[in-house]
């Protein structure tokens, strides 16, 4: 038997058409229409079993190029109805446990009103009381550390040219967002988590990026962003944001069951205008008054973004590059490039 | 900030009567609108012909007009009404034309009104094919290789395969696709004379590229959200209101669903719609990934209420906002409460929509689907996956037995279908074929099977047994139906919705647990010819009768179109399949109190027997009356125990039996095969040969066919003793005339005193003895000599019922479901019996046009798509201007070609000497010029087409030419190619009211001889006159 457990207790009976055996992690949903493998790849889902509301999930196949980063960072995924062979069998080659024929409504209701769970997907070779054990004895989400784990280990040059020079720090970074840079004109140059706010310094703007886990207990990478903001232009990405909204004094703290989809309304506070956009945080900014908050979650008010000119430093919780969603947000990646070359 | 505060009053114009490319969509738009407008307290006035529309309620606006929609009626309602701003973007293409001819006409700058919802200059730049093109190229995109043409002369040299498509038309009204320099040609001829601008575009074919469409949301402050996305399966060349369409898409990926995005966002910006939604197409191709933006409706739209049922998200109310000022994010999502309506919508379900089509109705009709829209409905299946959603909107559709359709079977898919839906009908097919033995079928099996969304009936139809026994061994293993909500955030957020559809496997998310009694109330299903949304106009009033009454109002429908399937009418939507499966479940589900089977047309009646059979109760009359009164036999044993008359008749199961009965009872005779509705395939016949050229059928229906009556249609309340007769109504065209293609007057204006009290009393010994409780409808023939046959009777909702509440005050159906839950006709306090004082008419509007190859001529067949109606203080005014208001605006001046039967010729005299008096010049075929010649008539005599000379004109190239203004002509065979077909496929074309009865012909020259300019009055003025007099008099 194939299922799904949470640490709860609950098991969401499915069929196996992923790896064989079973996966860790914390279960959670993604609302997300399309960018199932984009998803898939995403550091940010590092350990974590990816539930899709989408109703059909492989239906137009998978193809390199869609990949987020080098490898799958989901440790399964939970569909209603997978559609393969070529989807289905990429994951199987990849070692990724996925169920089909879960009652993902079911789950998802489960996730929103009893908070993002940790889990074990089972693909065979079981017992249930034994996968509900395993799923208990996880550590929660809370207070985890992830990005050393999903981190480039060297130093390596995305783009040579451009008309600024963008040194990424690499928490979790997507292709998408180093796509986009370089899009932008930006050479990009990626570094580990770890690199000295000193060697940042040097370039002419700095992009932290997302990445996964709990910004809390990252208390170094804290420190070095701490270091750099005012020496250099700065901008944060999710999990690159939060560590600026620690280092600037706010708080962060868990959300229920985060924000994970492509539908996602934020308030631009200045322009007072709408942006529809990619979201994928378990964690968040406090909501708060504070006049360097620029982007507001129209969904619980969360702060989705601030604006620090006096340090030279954006930050924004939703993703601008996409990859999978709307695009509506890409314009404001573009126009920190373009603030940076001002400068 | 909130709404705009310098407006007070604001008119909502509607989208006229039910044609094909526009229908109930536009109402359900009106009523949110309306419903949103009255909320922020705005005074609201509607005008729209159309009388079986909610939005025309009196209830529903401050002032409402049934007027005709041209520019002199409306602007004679915006003189009167004074409104701040018209909002023209509710009524699709005819409100949006209106509105631009109002401003061009200065009218708008006259009276100071504003347009709101949409600029005049977005409008043109969406609608005009160069500035839409110019505006698509400026944001970098492509729309297809184009030329525009207003001549004939421009054709020679243009691309092909190409497509035609002519400025300013409905539903791309008029258009084509051209593989040859020959057919372009024909194409372009046709496409200039439908354009109200003379002009087409002849564009680059796209034929076989994917086509997707994607609703968007823009305010002033340039927030833009992407409702839905939605994919059509069958490909571009085929008109999306033809098309099988899924939503949300299914095939693209990521990347190239947000290019789309990007491009639609991109279009409503350029174009400049910027408080309101449009719909935009667009054509991809499967191997190259190019893109091409085919066209955007700058308005709501057929697609857009689609949009608002697959997800939850109610365009048209959002839309209305947004056109007084408020802003994406000030508007709350309905469903959720919590969140703004620049939350865009996601789905975890797949909804899939699937065109119903009538071409059973227009024998000879080309059948190719093509850029010209030609269903008559809609039907919407949502499931937890594509299979489901398929499968429940194709058994949706309720196809008439023996109706060739596209999309027949689950074999006959179109060419050209992407391969992921392909290899779905692959997957249906194969499990379908492997089911074997039910009775081995273990619970898991069954699962399997109901996920995939196949139907009990299905299942049985694929093992050959039957869908009861299936039923029974699914449910022994315990396999059931779970219910979830559409909610529009796929359970992010906590919604109340109210909105629910099935599924298989899965938890049920219950309903609130009410102390109130519930009724469930079913729909009619797809729009079809003879079930209209006059039924859904039934089933809404039925609705808010019972939640008045206390009860729990739970509606059950699949019609994507309708005001009914708004979550916001009931206090339970399933929008589920009205078939047994689905009713008896949701009954299961819901233990209602009673089922209301009366308001749906006959769709609820097929399941009457099956739903008291599984123990629930009927509201109203019985189904055992509804038997009573369907079955011939039975019917005519009650008539006969009641010393009732009606046209003696017999049933054949041969054709020379058929004969045989034919003879006995006298020529002529109506035949028809004796399961069908709707006249599907009646016939009057005058000889034997006639009765035996009929296609053959198990049982023919042989009635005695009562020539030269007047017919007579009855709407009646009772209690199961007591009835009320509410109106008393006679048909313009006379018997043989299928009652919903005829004109409908009220009150009869032919019938006398003594005639009208017998016709009341017939109706009450019918209700009393059929045990009627809630609504009766009866049909009555009264000859020329007095006598009156019962034609029939029908114990439930007709089609007259708006009509008749609209003309008389009376609300009918809120009558109708007090009666039904122990109300008696005393208790109801209605005004006495008694003729209104105003005359008012409703007139049929006929497709003709949209099927070349059938002859557009009336007949026992129903073949009308929707009504208007008109009301004056006399009759001749009235049908004059209901006319108008269907489109054949009868002349004041000019020439009238005159063609009558051999038989009729005498009858067409008077008509004619009329006609002259009036100053109208004659032209007539030879038989018919003789005989007026005779009776001393000026007319001039032409040729007809099979008497064509070189260098002389025949009658055809009098209409071509514009030379006539009225075409009389009544049918001499049923030989389409005749020379009548001709004649009046010419004047189809060119546009001129044509007349197919002599009787029609009469009530028109008698319309145009007498009919009076009379003022626009509301309909609430009306009533309140009605009533007033009614409760004085």
């Amino acid at each position: 038997m194939s299922y799904l457990a949470l640490a709860d207790g609950t098991i969401w009976p499915g069929e196996s058409v992923g790896a064989d055996g079973h996966a860790l992690g914390e279960a959670v949903f993604t609302t997300g229409m399309s960018g199932y493998q984009e998803a898939v790849t995403d550091p940010s889902f590092e350990d974590q079993l990816i539930c899709f509301t989408a109703p059909m999930v492989g239906n137009y196949g998978v193809t390199d190029e869609r990949s987020e980063s080098a490898r799958t960072h989901a440790r399964a995924v939970l569909m209603r109805e997978a559609r393969g062979p070529e989807w289905t069998g990429w994951l199987r080659d990849r070692g990724v446990v996925a169920l089909t024929g879960i009652d993902t409504r079911s789950l998802v209701l489960h996730l929103r009103d009893a908070g993002s769970a940790p889990a074990v997907a089972v693909a065979s070779g079981l017992a249930t009381e034994e996968a509900v054990e395993l799923a208990a004895t996880q550590p929660p989400m809370l207070g985890r550390a992830l990005v050393e784990g999903v981190s480039t280990s060297e130093s390596y040059v995305f783009a040579e040219e451009g008309r600024v020079r963008v040194g990424v720090v690499d928490y979790g970074v997507k292709n998408s967002v180093l796509r986009r840079l370089a899009k932008a004109g930006a050479a990009v140059t990626v570094h580990p988590h770890d690199t000295p706010a000193d060697e940042l310094a040097e370039y002419d703007g700095v992009l932290l990026s997302p990445g996964p886990g709990d910004p809390e207990p990252l208390e170094s990478q804290t420190e070095t962003v701490r270091e750099l903001l005012g020496r250099t232009h700065v901008l944060g990405i999710c999990l690159g944001h939060q560590l600026i909204a620690r280092a600037t004094g706010h708080e962060t703290y868990k959300l229920p069951f985060g924000h994970r989809g492509a539908n996602h309304p934020v308030l631009e506070r200045a322009a007072g205008r709408v942006l529809v956009t990619s979201q994928n945080h378990g964690f968040a900014v406090r909501p708060s008054e504070a006049a360097e908050v620029s982007h507001v979650s129209l969904y619980d008010g969360t702060v989705e973004g601030l604006d620090l000119p006096e340090l030279r430093a954006r930050s924004l919780q939703f993703h601008p590059e996409a990859g999978p969603g709307p695009h509506d947000a890409w314009p404001l990646l573009e126009a920190w490039v373009e603030e940076v070359a001002r400068a | 900030m909130p709404r705009r505060t310098d407006l007070e009053s604001i008119c909502i114009v509607g989208s006229g009567p039910i044609v094909i490319g526009q229908a109930a969509e536009f109402d359900y738009a009106g009523c949110q609108a309306l419903k949103v407008l009255r909320e922020d307290g705005f005074r609201t006035i509607v005008v729209n012909s159309n009388p079986a529309t909610i939005m025309t309620d009196p209830g529903f606006a401050d002032r409402t007009y049934l007027e005709p929609l041209d520019v002199e009626s409306v602007a004679e309602v915006l003189r009167l009404e004074r409104p701040d701003a018209l909002l023209p973007t509710m009524g699709g293409q005819t409100a949006l034309n209106l509105a631009r001819e109002l401003a061009n006409a200065g009218v708008l700058d006259e009276l100071g009104i504003e347009l709101i919802g949409g600029r005049l200059e977005a409008i043109e730049r969406a609608e005009d094919r160069l500035k839409f093109k110019e505006a698509v190229e400026s944001c970098g995109l492509k729309v297809p290789a184009s030329a525009i043409v207003t001549s004939l002369d421009e054709v020679k040299g243009l691309m092909v395969p190409a497509v035609v498509r002519p400025a300013f038309t409905l539903g791309g009204h008029g258009g084509g696709f051209a593989s040859t320099e020959d057919e372009l040609y024909r194409q372009v001829e046709r496409g200039l004379a439908e354009s109200p601008i003379g002009q087409v575009l002849v564009e680059e074919s796209v034929r076989g590229w994917d086509e997707f469409e994607l609703e968007v949301v823009r305010d002033r402050i340039d927030n833009v959200v992407i409702v839905c996305s939605i994919e059509n399966l069958d490909p571009m060349g085929v008109h999306t209101g033809d098309s099988v369409t899924v939503a949300p898409q299914m095939t693209l990926p990521d990347e190239a669903y947000q290019e789309l995005r990007d491009a639609a966002a991109a279009v409503i910006r350029a174009v400049g719609v910027d408080t309101g939604g449009s719909n935009i197409q667009f054509a991809r191709s499967r191997e190259t990934g190019d893109v091409r933006v085919i066209e955007m409706n700058p308005r709501v739209s057929r697609s857009s209420a689609l949009a608002s049922k697959a997800t939850g998200y109610p365009i048209a109310k959002v839309a209305a906002r947004l056109a007084v000022g408020y802003t994406l994010d000030e508007i709350p999502n309905d469903l959720t409460g919590t969140t703004p309506a620049s939350f865009e919508p996601t789905l975890d379900y797949v909804v899939v929509k699937f065109p119903r089509f009538a071409f059973e109705k227009f024998p000879g009709a080309d059948r190719t689907l093509g850029t010209q829209m030609k269903s008559v409905g809609e039907t919407m299946g949502i499931g937890r996956t594509f299979a489901e959603a398929f499968l429940k909107a194709f058994r949706s559709r309720e196809l008439d037995t023996g109706a060739a359709t596209p999309w027949q079977t689950l074999l006959d898919v179109p060419e050209d279908v992407h391969p992921f839906f392909r290899r779905e009908f692959a997957e249906i097919g194969a499990v379908l074929a492997g089911i074997g033995d039910i009775d081995a079928l273990r619970a898991g099996d069954w699962l399997r099977l109901k996920r995939l969304g196949l139907s009990d009936a299905a299942i049985a139809a694929a093992v050959g047994t039957s869908e009861a026994a299936v039923r029974q061994r699914r449910r022994d293993c315990g396999v059931r139906p779970a219910y979830r909500r559409v909610d529009s955030c796929a359970g992010e957020v906590e919604a109340a919705s109210n909105y629910y559809y099935s599924t298989w496997g899965e938890a049920d998310e219950s309903p609130p647990k009410g102390e109130r009694p519930r009724v469930v109330i079913l729909g009619s299903g797809p729009n079809r010819i003879g079930q209209g949304i006059e039924f859904d106009y039934c089933c809404v009033h039925a609705v808010t009768t019972y939640r008045e009454l206390g009860y729990d109002a739970v509606m059950v429908n699949c019609n994507p179109e309708t005001v009914s399937t708004d979550y916001d009418t009931s206090d339970r939507l399933y929008f589920e399949p009205l078939d047994t499966e689905s009713v008896l479940a949701i009954c299961e589900r819901e233990k209602p109190d009673g089922v209301v089977i009366q308001f749906g047309g006959q769709t609820p009646l097929k399941l009457a027997r099956a739903i008291e059979e599984a123990g629930y109760r009927i509201l109203g009359t019985p189904f055992d009356a509804v038997d009573l009164a369907e079955d011939r036999e039975r019917f005519a044993g009650l008539l006969l125990a009641h010393g009732l008359r009606s046209p003696e008749w017999g049933i054949a199961s041969s054709p020379d039996e058929a004969v045989e009965i034919a003879e006995r009872i006298g020529y002529p005779v109506l035949v028809r095969p004796s399961y069908v509705l709707g006249g599907r395939a009646m016939r009057v016949c005058y000889t034997a040969d006639d009765v035996r050229d009929m296609p053959p059928f198990e049982r023919i229906l042989v009635d005695r066919f009562v020539e030269h009556a007047v017919e007579v249609d009855v709407d009646a309340l009772c209690d199961g003793a007591d009835t009320y007769v509410a109106a008393v109504m006679q048909h313009v065209e006379e018997a043989g005339i299928h009652s919903g293609d005829s004109a409908c007057v009220l009150p009869a204006p032919s019938l006398s005193f003594a005639q009208g009290q017998e016709i009341a009393h017939i109706v009450r010994i019918l209700g009393r003895a059929l045990g009627a409780v809630g609504l009766l409808n009866v049909q009555l023939a009264v000859t020329g000599d007095g006598e009156v046959y019962v034609i029939e009777a029908n114990p439930r909702a007709s089609r007259t019922v708006p009509f008749v509440s609209k003309a008389t005050g009376v609300e009918l159906v809120k009558a109708a479901c007090r009666l039904a839950v122990g109300a008696t006709i005393p208790e109801l306090g209605l005004p006495p019996e008694r003729p209104p004082r105003q005359w008012s008419v409703k007139a049929a509007v006929l497709p003709f046009a949209r099927f070349p190859g059938s002859d557009p001529v009336l007949g026992p067949e129903m073949r009308s798509t929707g009504e208007v109606m008109a009301s004056a203080a006399d009759l001749s005014t009235a049908l004059d201007k209901a006319e108008r208001a269907a489109g054949r605006r009868l002349p004041r001046s000019g020439s009238v070609f005159i063609s009558i039967r051999e038989p009729d010729h005498q009858q067409a005299v008077p008509i004619a000497a009329t006609l002259v008096g009036l100053g109208f010049e004659l032209y007539a075929t030879e038989g018919t010029a003789a005989t007026l010649a005779a009776a001393g008539i000026a007319v001039e005599p032409v040729r007809k087409l099979s008497e064509a000379r070189d260098g002389e004109p025949t009658v055809v190239d009098l209409i071509r030419r514009g030379r006539c203004d009225l075409v009389i002509n009544t049918p001499e065979g049923r030989n389409a190619r005749s020379d009548g077909y001709a004649i009046r496929e010419a004047a189809m074309v060119r546009r001129v009211p044509c007349i197919t009865t002599l009787s029609g012909a009469a009530a028109a020259v008698h319309a145009i001889a007498t009919a009076r300019a009379d003022q626009a009055l509301s309909l609430q003025e009306r009533i309140d006159a009605e009533l007033g007099i009614a409760q004085y008099a």
